[in-house]
């Protein structure tokens, strides 16, 4: 399929666009839920919601392949709703339950998904990255073909450890994207306040690794920038880099007040730039749906993300006996 | 259906809160996203936003009010059309999270204190039949042919690290394997501790079984995040669906006059870690064996050698496949009036001291623990039921040390037995100095082991 320039004219089906309507609709009703959850004391600790950046990660697994895999931070439950890990044992871990992904012992920022080839949630920043790399060794190690999508933040771009990640992974030509999802602040930093150079996306050239600026409250546009990037690696070039432009509308955590921006900042992203709504527009103008279309839609996401609040309600917390174990392994649980 | 909006916990600690101000009022559309109202923590005023769709029907806690519960109604939202129903009567969007069961369960890994214990079972099969043809050996030549044995059996295995493949390792150690391998297997890093270390566990994570060689262990302080975040703490924080099987081996402690920053046992460091096997061989035969056995662990292990014993020549097993299991301490030398107990490097001045105080008429037992987590435990108390004394020796600090570790365990476990309070030899206080005779004096002697062995035997 040819990469595809602009979304001006998207030569996108109808059905595609409601996939990606509903995936990303699954994500911000499911982080609203997540918040309100928290704010009713049933979620605990840190919880970083992924509302805003919903297009990041529905535009890129369009992009993926089955067995292709990803990893990235502690701003992770979207990227495991858009890889089609379950709702509800999502939502369980949230609230530290048997049923979670990890059986409560992991928690909001650590979930992973043998099934689904998600490699985590992980709670250090840029950690992920070499492990992504890792993660890509493995690929080109086995022949298997696969891509491995490595997420991290415009905060994390500033840690040393991916610019290791990324000489290695250009010198031994890794089948990984890498992908820097520039929400603008880094905690409450603005990047303007902590990066060197505006473009991110460029850090790769000092090590011969492409980079592309997409913008990221445009599914159909990330996901052309996905499928460049993926069939740069796929076929042997080593990595790629995309900088993705986006906005996280809440605050870093949801402790965080979030004075370091102003309300009308927050609320210009979401008038004018809001993703979902532009693919609902985009679906409405084109007749591909109607309101009352939509309006189905609306009403199977907000059950869908009912019925994981319900689970993960009902789910009892883990035994005691879980304290002790997976401590050890017996045997290695994933395989090559 | 009308529902109640409860006051949110906004942090992870917020019992209660300022209602600071509505930015909705009685009869207000809202929807989700939109904030309604501005709440005061002990932290910072934030704002709360509405998760549902309705009309606010009714303000039940108006702005200013202090000190208001996490989970009070403070407004109920109506439908279009709905009459408001009173506070109580509508159903809260989410119900309290049941209260945390008790505490009981597995006590903590302390065993209870001070009752004298049953004698532990230990296994003390030897490592290799009487009889078996036997072959001398250096710690080096083991440990290259532990890697390339375990390359053979199984082509998942690779080695990477700086220096391992064309210049055949900076300590030789990985001498001839990039012949025998190729340059896919064996493979040369840059300089670049903490992502190749963390490259190294997402490979494991992909299910490929990597040795990291670390020039120095010195150098992996630059990767120990993902030695413990990222490595020793997966298999838990996946709820046992992925862990990384990957051995992190390479020189630890002093070497001989490279000053402070190249010169440090990570012992009792790494020691410390649930989810980390830590291995610290002192023999040609263990290291060979404990090698093979760490590279076909699905846990990471952390591999400790030492430069002055590569060169060392012990009799190793000559047979197709010698391993040497985790947890199984080595006794080297039977004795009754007192237990030295030690390992890697520190078996050389535990043994040297040995031999000089029978001489003296004090028979020594000296017990190689070999692995440090799991660790031997019961060898030793066993041998302390026997001698009722006990030496612990390493080149490591003294506070937290493996034998500080030790003693306290002696003390839980075998408190009726011990005739005199354990004596922990280590290196001393201070970073390691240059100069050669400082730098001796630094290192625990042979002769500081002698004069604590006769103190706990009162001598």
């Amino acid at each position: 399929m040819p990469a595809r320039k602009t979304t001006k004219q998207p030569n996108v089906s109808a059905e595609e666009l409601k996939t990606y309507y509903r995936d990303m609709l699954l994500i911000r009703r499911f982080e609203e839920k997540a918040g309100q959850l928290y704010g009713m004391g049933l979620i605990g600790g840190f919880c970083h919601l992924y509302i805003g950046q919903e297009a990041v990660v529905v535009g890129l697994e369009a992009a993926a392949e089955e067995g292709d895999k990803r990893v990235t931070s502690y701003r992770d439950h979207g990227h495991m709703l858009a890889c089609g890990m379950d709702p509800d044992g999502v939502m369980a871990e949230l609230t530290g339950r048997e049923g979670g992904y990890s059986k409560g012992k992991g928690g909001s920022m650590h979930m992973f998904s043998k099934e689904k080839h998600f490699y985590g949630g992980h709670g250090i920043v840029a950690a992920q990255v070499p492990l992504g790399a890792g993660l890509a060794f493995a690929d080109k190690y086995l022949e298997n073909g696969r891509v491995t999508f490595t997420y991290f933040g415009d905060g994390a771009a500033n840690q040393g450890q991916v610019y290791e990640a990324f000489n290695m992974a250009a010198l031994w030509k890794l089948p990984c994207v890498f992908v820097i999802e520039n929400n603008q602040y880094a905690m409450g930093t603005s990047q303007q306040r902590s990066t060197s150079s505006p473009d991110i996306y460029h850090r790769g050239e000092a090590f011969g690794i492409p980079g592309d600026m997409v913008d990221g409250m445009d599914v159909l546009a990330v996901k052309a920038a996905g499928e460049k990037a993926v069939a740069h690696c796929r076929s042997g070039k080593g990595p790629y880099i995309l900088e993705i432009k986006t906005y996280r509308y809440r605050g870093h955590s949801m402790s965080d007040p979030a004075k370091y921006r102003t309300r009308e900042e927050v609320q210009k992203m979401r008038d004018e730039r809001d993703p979902i709504e532009a693919v609902r527009s985009l679906l409405l103008t084109g007749k591909h749906a109607t309101e009352d279309d939509l309006k189905a839609i609306d009403k199977e996401i907000k059950d869908v993300v009912n019925k994981s609040a319900d689970f993960a309600k009902e789910s009892p917390e883990p035994a005691l006996e879980e304290l002790w174990t997976d401590i050890y392994a017996d045997v290695a649980p994933q395989t090559a | 259906m009308a529902t109640e909006i409860l006051m949110p916990a906004l942090s992870p600690t917020m019992e209660e809160g300022t209602l600071a101000k509505w930015l909705v009022k009685e009869g207000d559309t809202v929807s989700s996203g939109d904030i309604m109202a501005e709440i005061e923590t002990d932290k910072a005023t934030m704002e709360f936003e509405a998760v549902d769709e309705g009309i606010v029907g009714k303000i039940l806690v108006p702005e200013g009010t202090e000190g208001v519960k996490v989970n009070t109604a403070i407004a109920i939202l109506v439908e279009e059309g709905e009459a408001v129903p009173e506070a109580g009567a509508a159903p809260a969007s989410a119900a309290m999270p049941a209260d945390l069961k008790s505490e009981e369960g597995r006590a903590p890994a302390a065993e209870s204190a001070a009752t004298a214990p049953e004698a532990p079972e230990v296994d003390e099969t030897p490592d290799w039949p009487e009889g078996t043809a036997l072959k001398q050996q250096t710690v080096r030549e083991a440990l290259r042919d532990a890697m390339a044995e375990e390359m053979r059996r199984e082509p998942t295995v690779f080695l990477m690290g700086e220096e391992v493949a064309e210049y055949q390792g900076a300590y030789k150690i990985s001498q001839g394997l990039l012949d025998e391998f190729g340059p896919k297997r064996v493979i040369d890093t840059p300089i670049t501790e903490h992502g190749f270390a963390g490259i190294g566990v997402g490979a494991a994570f992909g299910g490929l079984n990597p040795i990291v060689e670390f020039m120095t262990f010195n150098f992996a302080m630059q990767a120990i995040d993902h030695i413990i975040n990222s490595a020793a703490k997966t298999l838990y924080m996946s709820g046992g669906q992925m862990g990384a099987p990957i051995t992190f081996r390479g020189p630890n402690g002093a070497a001989a006059r490279v000053g402070a920053q190249h010169s440090q046992d990570y012992a009792a460091w790494y020691m410390q870690i649930p989810g980390l096997k830590v291995v610290m061989p002192y023999s040609a035969s263990d290291a060979k064996g404990l090698l093979k056995t760490a590279i076909r662990d699905p846990n990471p292990v952390i591999f400790l050698e030492n430069e002055i014993l590569y060169g060392r020549s012990f009799d190793v097993p000559d047979v197709e496949d010698f391993t040497v299991p985790f947890g199984k301490a080595r006794i080297w030398r039977q004795g009754t009036d007192v237990t030295i107990v030690s390992f890697g490097i520190g078996m050389t001045y535990a043994l040297a001291a040995a031999e000089k105080l029978a001489e003296e008429g004090i028979d020594a037992e000296v017990i190689d623990l070999r692995t440090i987590r799991p660790m031997d435990t019961g060898a030793i108390i066993k041998s302390v039921m026997k001698t009722n004394r006990c030496v612990t020796v390493e080149e490591g600090w003294p506070q937290g040390s493996v034998g500080n570790y030790i003693s306290s365990v002696l003390m839980q476990q075998a408190f009726d037995y011990l005739d005199a309070p354990v004596i922990n030899c280590t290196g001393k206080d201070v970073p390691m100095p240059y100069a050669a005779n400082l730098e001796k004096h630094a290192l625990v002697t042979t002769d500081e082991v002698i004069e604590a062995v006769k103190q706990v035997t009162y001598r």
